[in-house]
């Protein structure tokens, strides 16, 4: 038996799935979620092998939700209309449902999923891949979802103080202290606002609404002082960057 | 076509008063001079009926041909052409005519100056006049077609702007239409009527452009039935109208996309059952409307508060009353809050 998790906000939207999936006798519902964060725990608590999953949800989008796991299993989008994602993850996604959609075209959906299956072990491959696609839509990134414990964090943009990279995460450092994402810092760059965010080293992006002054700092290098007092290294590059987007 | 001066009452009497006048006087002035009455009276006919015609001629002219910057020049050439024909013309019919008078040969001929720069100075003064009435009614004219045009404009977008429907809202009712066949067919042959009296009520042109608050209220209702067949348990709605509200008017469909913003800000942006208030009340000559929402000051990003469905009745209100402040926002706690104002004729 392989298990299935459905998760949309709509009481109706998720039956019609469940009734769809009758067909399917080697699929069991082993869980139905309303938002993305019950959609976290019950994804961490029962290990599915395939999710459906809505885009449109309270608090945090289907995208942010799977941007939370550190294993996300495959998944088949359900959503009716979305302008910026259906491009993104045309190429990615084990497939996508456009509501209504009737029980061939689920059949041929979850067809798609069971030959994958068979042929790469690894599904999360293309979820992750799904996942880069997605968030370089430029409605993206007004906030960062991240996952702090059992507790889920939504950080405007606007309180990320700078961005500093750690091993295989990124360190973020706001108003109220720093979290971990696991992300590399050029996701980040991408998907984050070019106008706002400067990469102003290897290992740093700066938010340069928060930056106070730039001080020289030995030689060729500079350092942006912040409005908190923290201090960003500034590379000869990231000097230029800085200058071009301050108008310097 | 463009209608001639003379086609007015009051411009004909004064036309034929003046010409009277001209000829009367034309009389007078060739008896002083010594003619008998009875030839004076033909030269002042036969000349004046020439001169009248050439009037009428550029007249005529005119009304189909305006001049424009450098071509007034050729208006002038056309009155001067007109006097010397015609000044040729009545010399030579009077002096066939009248000839045989004594003394009339040697009148006209040294009358010709006088009659030249009298002719002259009376088809200028008619072109200017005709030139005059002609661009002014081609101005207005300009500027009705300029009206036409800006009231259309306004029209379309308002009614483009009545019309405007979420997609996700459309196919998402579908979607629950779908799942209730195969569970509960009656609710669903319900939730399609309903869908159905929705749509209509977008469509509907513009006679009923004007609605009192209770018909819009019972549109309104139609689009939350079906909201709340969508999310269920998850959304609530409380409406609170003073009965004094009922009759007071507002542009039809205009609480819809109001209501729909509220209901989509309220349920995405929290967790857990969404009460959505509605309030209406009478307040100095404006009928004034809230629509409350929850929202999560913590997590919710500014934009979000003034979706497009905002954008929107702004926008219509700007084009019916040319206000700018008719709709506002309050956020207080965790509540948000829109309020807009329509004023009472």
């Amino acid at each position: 038996m392989s298990k299935v998790i459905i998760i949309d906000d709509e009481p109706l939207a998720r039956s019609v799935v469940r009734e769809y999936l009758q067909q399917h006798p080697g699929l069991e519902v082993v869980a139905e979620c309303g938002d993305g964060f019950e959609g976290v725990k019950a994804i961490q608590q029962h290990e599915p092998d395939l999710i459906l999953l809505d885009i449109q949800m309270p608090k945090i989008t289907g995208f942010e939700m799977l941007e939370l796991l550190d294993q996300p299993p495959a998944v088949i989008f359900a959503t009716a209309f979305d302008e910026f994602a259906i491009k993104a993850f045309e190429a990615h996604a084990i497939d996508y449902l456009l509501k209504p959609f009737n029980q061939e075209r689920f059949d041929k959906a979850i067809g798609k999923w069971a030959e994958q299956q068979a042929a790469i072990p690894a599904p999360e491959k293309n979820t992750q891949e799904l996942l880069e696609a997605a968030s370089l839509s430029p409605s993206q990134r007004q906030r960062i979802v991240v996952r702090n414990g059992s507790k889920i964090k939504i950080i405007s943009v606007n309180d990320v103080w700078y961005l500093e990279a750690a091993d295989d995460y990124v360190k973020i450092h706001t108003t109220e202290g720093y979290f971990l994402k696991n992300k590399t810092m050029a996701h980040f760059e991408q998907s984050l606002d070019p106008a706002i965010f400067v990469r102003s080293h290897r290992s740093y992006i700066v938010n340069v609404q928060h930056i106070t002054r730039i001080d020289p700092y030995e030689k060729d290098n500079h350092v942006a002082v912040l409005r908190s007092g923290a201090k960003v290294p500034v590379s000869r590059s990231g000097y230029a960057k800085l200058k071009e987007v301050l108008g310097l | 076509m463009a209608q001639s001066p003379l086609s007015l009452i009051r411009f004909r009497i004064i036309f034929i008063v003046s010409w009277v006048i001209i000829l009367a006087d034309h009389v007078m002035l060739l008896h002083f001079f010594g003619l008998p009455w009875e030839a004076a009276t033909a030269d002042a006919v036969l000349s004046n009926i020439l001169l009248l015609l050439a009037c009428l001629l550029v007249m005529i002219v005119l009304r189909y041909y305006l001049p424009r910057g450098q071509q007034y020049i050729n208006v002038f050439a056309l009155c001067l052409l007109l006097t010397i024909a015609w000044l040729l013309l009545s010399k030579w019919l009077l002096g066939l005519l009248l000839g045989q008078y004594e003394g009339y040969k040697l009148l006209l001929h040294n009358s010709l100056s006088i009659r030249f720069s009298l002719a002259f100075l009376l088809l200028g003064f008619i072109t200017m006049v005709s030139i005059l009435w002609y661009s002014q009614l081609e101005q207005k004219e300009q500027e009705e077609r300029k009206k036409d045009a800006e009231k259309l404009a306004r029209e379309a977008e308002l009614f483009k702007l009545r019309q405007q429907l979420q997609p996700h809202f459309l196919f998402n009712s579908l979607n629950s239409i779908n799942a209730l066949i195969g569970s509960r067919p009656q609710e669903a042959r319900k939730m399609v009527q309903q869908l159905s009296d929705f749509l209509r009520g977008t469509i509907k042109k513009d006679e009923t452009q004007w609605v009192n608050l209770k018909e819009e209220l019972e549109y309104l209702q139609l689009y939350l039935d079906i909201e709340k067949v969508r999310f269920g348990n998850r959304l609530a709605t409380a409406i609170d109208i003073e009965e004094i509200t009922h009759n007071l008017k507002l542009p039809a469909l205009l609480l819809q996309p109001i209501v729909e913003n509220a209901i989509k800000f309220g349920l995405y942006d929290t967790i857990g059952e969404t009460v959505i208030e509605i309030t209406a009340v009478k307040e100095e000559n404006h009928l004034l409307i809230k629509v409350k929402n929850p929202f999560d000051p913590e997590t919710s990003s500014p934009k979000q508060g003034t979706g497009f469905g905002l954008n929107s009745v702004q926008r219509r209100l700007y084009l019916l009353f040319a206000r700018n402040d008719l709709v506002t926002t309050e956020a207080k706690d965790n509540i948000f809050i829109t309020i807009v104002r329509i004023p009472q004729a």
